[in-house]
């Protein structure tokens, strides 16, 4: 009986090795993303849009069998550090994706990149990382985060708004959004308002819009904020004197919320739901079908990501020549949703941007609209204090 | 600055008070009448805004769901009572705290399940969809002008039944001493249940009306507890009348201190800086002011009579 136990032990350990050892060959993906509260749906769009890719793929990234660790940062970054750590420490992945939000980049970021893991950002893009600390170690899918609040400023100048009354959160993103419209738009500010990040009731900073002479509206109001603002906006009815037009404020995320409210309004961006490239426009119905909702660019940058990454790895041999997997990574050999897409020395991407505008469909859903491209190859203004 | 602006300022703050009053009315009896600390009451708030999303999309009709929410909302205020606090009152207010928080995570969670994680909305019926031309350049949204009026007619409402009908008087009482009410054969546990129903209920009604103005999505009560939480302090817990005042107190500080902050400093400091600071300084006004007015009347502005 003794004997019988002990064997049954050895073989069970046995058989731990050999599924431990199999799972060692896996290629080790960890996900850092923001899955609850309100901007859940953000970070639910990344991991959709990332397993999409995988699902086309077989479940497997350049040839490797893919094990996909996903963690909530919570939108914490204490919580956000705590799983980026475990993720590079205690389950030893090849490669970090993550984050949704900047400041949730910048606490995972030291961790990660310290312990020579390859970190690759679906969506927050931060000045702080494409200038002179660049690092070697982090890649970026989607943009540097000035970029769209710059296009909406060619936006403006291409609709000839002379005034402009500035809406945004008082908070890093919301600063540098005003910044980087002020850097291309030719005409006046009229007003640059701040309001606290999540603010329910924009009835006053209306009032001070419809009094204000402004011909156009730029906001950055991202998620639910996006939602109020956009339907109050419309229900004090500001729509029939002012031009609306934003980044982040009317995205796939949000439409759902404003509906008919948004229809007409014009945003920035690389990448709309119809913009014309086969395999976005496959992406996409494949999307729609698969979890029946429109993919927003957060979907599209983690397919990207995904590709990205399967691009790299079938071009190396050993995921532990780090050069070599950064060259791969750094040659952007893949088929971007986007069309043209390379990286600048910086690793944050080179493409086209464009003018949308919302449109509503015929089967009744709503989402922004390819009007046309307003700034080609476009870099990011930091990249040349990055020595890399 | 013009007067029109001041004036639709002054306006959004008092919609703003009601608000906030239907939801501290009810967190102000609860914590005052029973010493319970109620948490959850916030997610009270949510439940409102997600039964009448639910409700306006079975039905189609505003006003109904708006009826329909309502009933749900106390039945479900009841409810909670009857399978949650009603355990919890004799306990420490420890233990309140933990329970009630447990509430607020699982509805969020719930909330998430149930309707997905985005930010939904609620399109108001035509009547009470238009603005009303108040000046020449200014129009106000008719809705918001519906929320102050039915604001001030559930605090009439409260006010009368607290002060003047049998049962509020057995509410005052058994806030002092509930030991004493329930010698004298009043049953203090259905009076407990009543007036956590009606306290839940108002929460609900607060959500139901902030539902089409402000979108509505997981959590979304739990900034608005916060505030309410301020509210019942500055009004002095377990007061109705305290409540009332502070909450438009609070209302109208927070709304106009968010548009003149940053105005007001310029004109001492460079637009810069003010720019800076100002937004900062208003999201703290309303603190300042609760620390202000507790080292003044330490038990609030119009204590209820007996709660310790």
């Amino acid at each position: 009986m003794q004997q019988l136990i002990k064997t049954t032990i050895a073989s069970a350990l046995f058989a731990t090795f050999i599924s431990s050892a199999a799972l060692a060959e896996d290629l080790k993906i960890g996900m850092v993303v923001t899955l609850s509260g309100p901007p859940a749906a953000l970070g639910q769009q990344i991991v959709d849009g990332f397993q999409l890719a995988l699902e086309e793929k077989g479940g497997m990234l350049g040839g490797q069998k893919v094990e996909l660790i996903i963690e909530d940062d919570e939108l914490k970054p204490d919580v956000a550090l705590l799983k980026a750590t475990s993720l590079v420490e205690k389950n030893e992945v090849d490669f970090v994706v993550g984050t949704v939000f900047s400041n949730m980049l910048q606490a995972i970021f030291k961790p990660v990149v310290q312990s020579k893991t390859f970190l690759i950002s679906p969506n927050a893009g931060p000045s702080t990382f494409a200038g002179s600390n660049c690092n070697p170690f982090f890649f970026v899918t989607s943009y540097q985060n000035n970029q769209n609040a710059e296009v909406s400023g060619m936006v403006a100048n291409a609709e000839g708004f002379k005034n402009v009354f500035a809406l945004v959160p008082n908070y890093q993103a919301g600063r540098d959004n005003v910044d980087g419209f002020k850097q291309t738009f030719e005409g006046q500010l009229t007003d640059e308002v701040f309001t606290p990040l999540g603010h329910q009731d924009f009835s006053a900073e209306l009032a001070r819009m419809s009094t204000s002479d402004a011909d156009a509206v730029f906001a950055f109001m991202p998620g639910g904020m996006g939602v109020r603002l956009v339907n109050q906006f419309a229900n004090a009815g500001l729509s029939e004197n002012m031009k609306f037009m934003s980044v982040f404020t009317t995205d796939e995320t949000t439409l759902p919320g404003q509906k008919d409210a948004a229809v007409g309004f014009l945003a920035a961006g690389s990448w709309a739901p119809d913009l014309p490239v086969d395999a976005n426009l496959a992406f996409v119905k494949a999307f729609e079908a698969k979890y029946g909702y429109v993919p927003g660019s957060y979907a599209m940058q983690a397919y990207d990501t995904a590709s990205l990454i399967d691009s790299a790895v079938s071009k190396v041999d050993d995921l532990s020549d780090k050069d070599a997997v950064r060259a791969a990574l750094k040659a952007a050999d893949f088929e971007s949703l986007r069309g043209d897409f390379a990286f600048n020395n910086n690793h944050y991407p080179v493409q086209d941007f464009h003018m949308l505008n919302v449109v509503k469909r015929d089967d009744g859903k709503y989402h922004t609209s390819f009007v046309r491209t307003l700034a080609e190859d476009y870099a990011d203004s930091f990249h040349e204090q990055c020595k890399m | 600055m013009s007067t029109t602006l001041l004036l639709i300022l002054c306006l959004n703050g008092l919609q703003y008070g009601m608000l906030l009053f239907l939801i501290s009315a009810g967190l102000t009896l609860v914590f005052g009448v029973m010493g319970f600390i109620n948490l959850a009451h916030g997610v009270q708030y949510m439940v409102g805004a997600y039964l009448l999303f639910a409700f306006t999309g079975l039905t189609g009709n505003f006003m109904l769901s708006v009826l329909l929410s309502l009933l749900c909302a106390l039945a479900f205020g009841l409810l909670l009572e009857f399978f949650v606090f009603r355990h919890l009152y004799t306990r420490s207010h420890l233990d309140q705290v933990l329970a009630t928080f447990g509430i607020i995570i699982f509805l969020n969670e719930l909330a998430k399940v149930v309707f997905g994680p985005t930010t939904l909305s609620i399109a108001l019926p035509e009547f009470l969809a238009g603005s009303i031309q108040l000046t020449e350049q200014l129009k106000y949204p008719i809705y918001r002008l519906v929320t102050i009026g039915v604001g001030l007619l559930v605090a009439i409402g409260l006010f009368i039944t607290v002060s003047y009908t049998r049962i509020g008087m057995l509410i005052r009482a058994g806030a002092t001493t509930p030991e004493m009410v329930s010698a004298l054969g009043v049953n203090i546990q259905r009076l407990f249940m009543i007036v956590f129903g009606v306290g839940a209920m108002l929460a609900g009604f607060a959500g139901v009306i902030a539902a089409p103005i402000y979108a509505v999505e997981p959590g979304m009560g739990d900034n608005m507890l916060i505030v309410a939480f301020v509210v019942i302090i500055i009004g002095g817990i377990g007061s109705v009348g305290g409540a009332f005042i502070a909450a438009l107190l609070v209302g109208l500080i927070d709304t106009l201190g968010r548009s003149l902050a940053t105005e007001i400093l310029s004109f001492v400091f460079n637009p810069s800086f003010a720019n800076q600071i100002g937004p900062a300084l208003a999201s703290m006004l309303i603190y300042v002011l609760m620390a202000a007015i507790l080292i003044f009347r330490p038990r609030g502005l119009l204590p209820a009579k007996g709660v310790a």
